[in-house]
Order: structure tokens, then sequence, then C-alpha cells
């Protein structure tokens, strides 16, 4: 039996197509009810939902043999985890914003409002550049709004949020997609059923490409 | 499988050891925190517990045993052979704050040849299975991947991002990036291909000979196929995605994996180049088994505290209590003697002296 953690939510539920596509379907997981586990023995499949930034940890600790994350979880945490897909959904990209023809001083230090800590830290220290962080939860966009600090570091989707408010992206630091990722030793004894699967999302996936 | 304490594990990995005619390595718990400076990039973390010691020098708890024991074998005497078991302090980056981690090995040091290569490997399977029938051992040898990189020409400052890729089976990405840095498409389409490759040595080597190019890459994969072959390959695999610092491991390296377990634990390899930085001509092999992961494969243990609890109160004469507790222990049972039930135990059977 494989252990897939599936991140919640929107991004969760097109992987699952993917999956499902793939040959690896469970029917249970579309019913509506409170459970948090659902299984397939004749596909050899065990789903369960997990918060999306938890899913490199179950991943990483062999709770999960594979799992769905975002780069951006993989960047800001650096799990010791197998990348070993790109599935070219959940696309947005890692950037600073910031208000809207705002002038970016350079001879203070930039405080950067962020959710990824580590994304921006290793970003502005490649730049050289000295920044006072502050870590928030959500709603990040309210942080240059009130003063509380002079850019943010985010995911960019559509942008909308960004515009509504008054803000403009700044710098774009890297693209964001969703990953499938494997636990490294779970890999190494699951070796044949893993690369099928990879194989065969894989294949899945080019045949979408194409129509 | 197996069930066994760590403790066990470790007595017979000693045993083990001792029979190879290693001599057992004992150290103190720390050491001048020079020696870690001067080597920060051979250790794991690069955080270290430091204290001052009475005489103002700073000192450090060892995050690592390979550096104390390389630094005091002396050079020219033959080959050293040595087994240890010890503690280091280290921190994760999963947890932060540091660890006591508990770390059995083994080193040899000298003119390292294939035979010596062979038994240090051997020692690897052999530490592998006293634990488990089921285990992996993952073999790699990084002159093979360097050899690569030499003749597609990267640039050593590139190597680090490459070798990440690689660490992460991440074939897209390295793809992507051999393109970036403008790399021989037949050498990137290799890498990429090494980097997927996971199997026994015999059905793998062909396809790797087709890939060598040069005399590194030649003498690397010739050595790996002659090592491979002094050990029973049931349990072996070929994945150069292992990946240690090239700044100190130089040829053949090597990790362990138990089912059961989230992350490996044996890790090992030559590791010349440390010496050859402190100075010296000679080389070196060893591995260490990370005791601690052990403790998620045991049974968590008894259902009770105690067979028995035997309660007394004033009535029963002192050395009475003491009798009747003796004899039930003689008959086989734990017992537990106390005025009252104490919170929070279970016993199997709870009853009151005579």
């Amino acid at each position: 039996m494989m252990n897939i953690a599936l991140p919640k939510g929107r991004l969760g539920e097109k992987v699952y197509q993917i999956l499902e596509e793939a040959g690896y379907a469970c029917p249970s997981i579309r019913e509506e009810n409170r459970k948090l586990v659902f299984e397939n023995p004749e596909t050899g499949v065990r789903y369960f939902w997990v918060k999306p930034s938890d899913v490199a940890i179950y991943v990483e600790r062999a709770a999960a043999d594979i799992g769905i994350a975002g780069r951006d979880i993989l960047l800001e945490y650096q799990p010791e985890v197998y990348e070993l897909a790109d599935l070219g959904v959940g696309k947005c990209r890692m950037c600073v914003a910031g208000k809207k023809g705002a002038r970016e001083s350079r001879n203070q230090t930039l405080r950067v409002a962020t959710k990824f800590p580590k994304i921006a830290k290793s970003y502005y220290s490649a730049l050289s550049r000295d920044i006072d962080i502050i870590k928030l939860h959500g709603s990040i966009e309210l942080a240059p709004l009130l003063g509380l600090s002079d850019v943010i570091v985010d995911i960019v989707e559509t942008g909308k949020t960004l515009l509504e408010n008054d803000l403009e992206v700044k710098e774009t630091i890297v693209p964001i997609s969703a990953r499938l990722i494997a636990n490294k030793v779970s890999y190494k004894f699951n070796h044949e059923e893993i690369t099928r699967l990879c194989r065969r999302v894989d294949g899945y996936l080019n045949k979408e490409a194409v129509r | 499988m197996r069930q066994m304490k760590s403790d066990q594990v470790v007595r017979q990995l000693r045993e083990l050891y001792r029979r190879y005619g290693y001599n057992q390595y004992r150290m103190s718990k720390f050491e001048p925190y020079d020696l870690y400076v001067r080597n920060k990039s051979f250790l794991v973390s690069e955080d270290i517990l430091t204290f001052t010691d009475a005489d103002g020098r700073l000192m450090a708890l060892k995050p690592d045993v390979t550096l104390s024991i390389v630094k005091n074998v002396r050079e020219g005497d033959g080959l050293q052979k040595v087994y240890y078991s010890e503690n280091v302090y280290r921190t994760s980056p999963m947890t932060r704050g540091f660890r006591e981690i508990m770390q059995t090995g083994l080193e040899c040091v000298g003119e390292i040849d294939l035979v010596a290569m062979g038994e240090v490997l051997l020692l690897a399977a052999r530490s592998l299975e006293t634990i488990s029938g089921d285990y992996l051992l993952d073999v790699s040898h990084l002159g093979f991947v360097a050899g690569l990189l030499d003749s597609a020409e990267v640039p050593r400052d590139c190597r680090g991002a490459l070798l990440k890729r690689m660490g992460e089976k991440n074939v897209a990405a390295l793809g992507q990036l051999c393109r970036e840095l403008g790399l021989d498409p037949e050498a990137s389409q290799d890498l990429c291909r090494m980097t997927e490759l996971y199997g026994p040595p015999q059905e793998l080597l062909p396809e790797l000979e087709e890939m060598i190019r040069g005399e590194r890459m030649a003498g690397a994969l010739a050595e790996l196929r002659d090592v491979c072959a002094l050990v029973p390959d049931g349990n072996l695999r070929l994945d150069f995605s292992v990946v240690n610092n090239m700044e100190y491991y130089n040829g053949f390296i090597f990790r362990g994996y138990l089912p059961g377990l989230p992350s490996g634990v044996l890790s090992g390899g030559r590791y010349d180049n440390l010496l050859h930085q402190m100075g010296r001509g000679d080389g070196a092999i060893g591995f260490a088994v990370y005791m601690n992961l052990l403790e998620r494969l045991e049974d968590p243990g008894e259902d009770f505290d105690a067979d028995l609890l035997l309660l007394y109160d004033d009535s029963t004469p002192a050395p009475a209590v003491i009798q009747e507790a003796e004899r039930c222990r003689q008959a086989g049972q734990s017992v537990r003697v106390e005025r009252a039930v104490p919170e929070g135990l279970s016993f199997q059977t709870v009853r009151k002296v005579g």
C-alpha cells in the first residue's frame, strides 16, 4: 500500500484528478464526509489530506511515501526528500511586491513581511542587502499598506489582490508549481511502484499537453 | 524483522568489529574548538556546542568522531583499524536545538587498497544485517560523478548547484540547469540518466560503461565494480544521487537503509581529501551507524510497569514485606512495593502483603 499525502484545498483536488487519470483512483475520496484517510486496495493507494505546508514533513518523516507539495514549501523548508516530477499545476510565482510607484531606498534596512522567511533571506542575501524580516502567517498584503513593512515576499497567482490594494509586483524571485516528492527511504524500498507511478503521471501529463 | 534493543545492537556491532581485528577507540567528550573550525565543512551540521575550559580555552562538545580519530592516528604505522561507540552533539534542521546522538562506527586509516575497501563495505553490510535482513546498501563513486563534470568542463562554483539537484533526484531541474550552464548536451543527458539510475550494480554497470569519458571515470567505475564484487550483492544498489561533500570525500561512498525508518542509518566512504587537508599523504575509509534512529524499530515494550504491586501498611513488619517481595521476584515476577497504589502506573496484579 502506497501512502500519498495530498495538500488540502483546490490544488489537492486537481492533483488527485491527475493521479486518478494516471490509474490511482480511490472513489471513496469523493464522498462527502469527515474521514481523513481513504484507501483503495485495488489500486494499492491510501490518500490523506494534510495542510499544504505539512506535506513535506509527512513525506520527510516517512508517514507518507509520496506527496504533492508546492515548490514554495520545498524552498522554504528544504526537506530531505526526492523531487521526482513537476506536475505543472498550481502555477504561480514567488514575488517581491510593494506599494505602487513607491521608490525603493537603498540607504535603509529594508523591512520585509513574509510567510517565507528563508526564501526572502536567501534572495536578499544574494543581493547583499540587509533586511529586517517580519514573519506573518496571513494577510501579508496588509503589511505595506499599514506601514508595517516596505515590501512583501509572497506568492502571486493572478495579481488581483495586489491590484485591488494598490500594490504591484516589483520582482519575480522564482516560478512555483506543484511537485511530486518522495521519501528517500521509501523510494529505495518501493522503487518499482514509485517509478511506475511517476511514469504513468508523466505519461498522462504529456498526453494532456498535446491535447 | 528481528526486534532488538539498541544497546543490544551496539554490543553485537562491537563484537563484530572486534572479530575483524578492529580496536576500540575511546575518546573524551570534548575537543578544542579549533579542530572543528578548521574543518567546518567536513561536519554534517555547522552548529557546535562550545564552552570555556578552566584555563580559558574554547572547547567544543564533539559534533563528530572521525576528526578526533584521524587527528590522533600517526602516519606510516601501517593500517590503523579502530571502532568507536560515542555520543556526538549536533543540531538537526528539523528540530533546531542540540541533540545527543549515539554513533557506532569504524575507521580504517593508512594506505587504503581494494582489500581494505572491500572489508569496510562488508562490515557495513554485516552491521546492517545485524539489525535487519531487509537492509539496502547504496553505493556510489564520487570520482565517476566528478570525472563527468570535469570532462564537461563544469566550472567549480556551479558544481554545488548541480550536485544538490542530483541529491534530490530532480532530473527536470537538473536538465534545465545544464542547459542554462551551456553544458555539452550529451554530458547533460548522461548526468540526468545517472541521477535517475537505481538498482543492483551488476544490472547497471553495462549502461555506466557507455558513459565513460576519460581516465578518471574509467578508474572510478573499475574500482566500484571491483569493490562491489567483494560483498554479497543481493542488498547492494547503485545510486549516484548519493553525493557527499566533495571537499573531503573523494571516492567510493555508501549509505545504509532499513525498512520502517525515515532516513538512512549508516553513512560512510573514502575521505582521503580530509587527510590531505591535514597535510598527510595517505587515505582513509570508514562509516558510522546512527544508533538513535534504531529506537524507532524497537517494540514499545511491556504494557505494565511491573508484574506485581505489593501493598503494605504498619500492621506488617518490614522484614515480612521484604521477604515476600523477594519470594515473588525469585519466582520470576517484577515486583514493586508501595504503601498506596501509585498514580499513573499500571500493574498486572495488585495485592496486599500476606
